[in-house]
């Protein structure tokens, strides 16, 4: 059974249809990418599964529980953990501090984040460097290592992860793909929302294209990297 | 204008003023922590304060003080203020947990646009407002005696009574308990993830309903004793003491950077001083003035406040 079902999924702002009757699964321990252009409707389907977002119809199933309806603070405690996309750290806090939120939902906090923190550092040795610095103080790229490593101090079943190569210098962008394979070989089912399709559709096991809303295409990263329409329109290879 | 006498009783101005302003502070911070959260000015935090100030006085007649009663012995008068204090405080929260709940929280399920809870805020404070002249009346209501002002102490010639000591004394604690509560506790930390960014803090797991009650009581916790404070330091209250106090309170959490704890406790005393340094300089008629023309000149000129959002630890 997937860990996560997305049944015919819409969502509204306002009139104006952003996300329609996209359906997508993710099975335990799978990375699947959801890959498309800017205002597909990538973030728009993560802010509906993390609870941010009302849903206007469709299904969202976790580990077999309906939670389409469920607040967004106990779809934490359900095990799934969002890294927004951009600058969503609090700004006012410490790194150190930032990092302890991201535990905030854990009743077994106490026990588990000296590993957990242990973990984030080793992944971002970075963070560990500024981690009494203001979080507002950081740089882009360090605030999106900032975002993941807040998430997985969740110890999430399942991590949400959006654009987490924006506004990346490429050599960042690639050390950021290897740690995401290194967490999900560590035992954490992703769901990765990208526009360096490439970048994606390499590290994922399954790959799902949203155009305007709707999902266009499906498949593994492989096939997808390989098919020629799709390297004509997300890769810029004619 | 009258610079001798500020002259001359600048020392005494300043610690009256210091007393005052403390009070102002303790209100203050009701503003400043439900801004933090929802981008809001809870207009009816004045009549949670109100509520506080009925709330000592029914406490004190209780347990059978009166307004014409002598002065208790110190160890009742003690326990009373202890008392009076739980009261009061719990009374002011409940109030301000109840005006969240039926003024502001049906409007958050409903998206209302910001303009719409002003509304709602004016529209709690007079309701509020009016159920107290209806049931405690329209007149002034004298609180009694509980502490003779006695001189314990002079600092560069001005007498401190005990009743100055006690007030700020009780002020500066009540703030100390509060700010740790929000650096260091569980909810602390959740109240200061809404205010940064609510919807990462709802990706966290922070329960923002919950978030925005606590604030509420907070705030509400802190009015009750500062009502406490006020009907010591007055004597007497009214239906409609809220209204100028609110405003003061508002001023000075705006003086100090909305939405900052430490600037509200900054605000208030610097208010409480600026009223009694000019009320000596220009008259009495002229203290209220005085208030709202730093709000203005504020508002004109540094609508983030002295400390303003520099103070990123401190920001709620």
């Amino acid at each position: 059974m997937a860990l996560l079902e997305i049944t015919d999924l819409s969502v509204h702002y306002g009139r104006v249809r952003a996300v329609h009757e996209v359906s997508l699964t993710v099975a335990e321990g799978e990375i699947v990418t959801l890959i498309g252009a800017n205002g597909a409707g990538k973030t728009t389907t993560m802010r509906a599964l993390s609870g941010l977002q009302p849903v206007s119809s469709g299904r969202i199933h976790f580990d077999g529980e309906d939670i389409t309806h469920l607040r967004a603070d106990l779809r934490v405690i359900r095990g799934i953990s969002q890294a927004p996309e951009g600058r969503g750290i609090f700004p006012g806090m410490s790194v150190r501090d930032n990092l302890d939120m991201g535990a905030y939902a854990r009743r077994d906090r106490h026990l588990t984040r000296a590993a957990d923190l242990e973990r984030v550092f080793t992944l971002f040795p970075r963070l560990k460097e500024r981690s009494r610095q203001a979080g507002g103080t950081l740089s882009g790229g360090e605030q999106q290592m900032l975002t993941i490593g807040r998430a997985l101090m969740a110890r999430p079943r399942l991590l949400l992860l959006d654009e987490p190569s924006m506004g990346l210098a490429p050599m960042l962008i690639g050390q950021i793909f290897e740690i995401l394979q290194e967490i999900n070989e560590q035992g954490t089912t992703i769901l990765l929302v990208e526009q360096n399709a490439h970048r994606a559709l390499s590290v994922a096991d399954r790959a799902y294209i949203l155009e305007t809303g709707s999902i266009v295409a499906t498949g593994t990263g492989s096939a997808l990297l390989d098919d020629p329409s799709v390297r004509a329109a997300y890769l810029g290879v004619a | 204008m009258n610079i001798d006498f500020l002259i001359d009783n600048f020392a005494d101005l300043s610690v009256t003023g210091l007393a005052q302003g403390a009070i102002y502070a303790l209100v203050a911070l009701g503003y400043t922590l439900v801004y933090g959260v929802l981008r809001l000015i809870n207009f009816a935090h004045s009549e949670v304060f109100v509520t506080g100030t009925f709330a000592t006085i029914l406490t004190l007649r209780g347990i059978g003080i009166g307004p014409d009663d002598p002065v208790p012995s110190l160890l009742m008068v003690l326990l009373t203020l202890v008392l009076a204090s739980i009261v009061a405080a719990l009374s002011s929260g409940a109030v301000a947990l109840l005006v969240e709940r039926v003024a502001y929280r049906p409007l958050r399920r409903r998206n209302a646009p910001p303009l719409v809870f002003l509304i709602s805020a004016v529209g709690a404070s007079l309701v509020l407002m009016e159920i107290y002249a209806l049931f405690l009346g329209r007149d002034n209501v004298r609180v009694g005696n509980l502490i003779k002002p006695r001189t314990q102490f002079t600092v560069f010639g001005a007498d401190v009574t005990n009743r100055q000591i006690l007030i700020v004394v009780s002020a500066v604690l009540m703030m100390v308990v509060l700010d740790s509560f929000i650096s260091r506790t569980r909810l602390g930390r959740g109240v200061r993830a809404v205010s940064q960014n609510p919807d990462a803090a709802a990706l966290m797991g922070v329960n923002k309903d919950r978030v925005i009650a606590l604030t509420f009581l907070l705030g509400g916790l802190m009015a009750g004793v500062a009502a406490v404070l006020y009907d010591l330091n007055f004597g007497v209250t009214k239906f409609s003491a809220g209204f100028l106090i609110g405003l003061k309170a508002f001023t000075a959490a705006v003086l100090g950077g909305i939405g900052n704890l430490r600037g509200a406790l900054l605000g208030g005393l610097l208010l409480g001083l600026a009223e009694n340094w000019g009320q000596a300089l220009l008259g009495s008629a002229w203290r209220d003035v005085i208030a709202f023309v730093f709000l203005i000149v504020v508002l004109m000129f540094r609508p983030t406040g002295i400390l303003g959002e520099s103070l990123g630890r401190a920001r709620v």
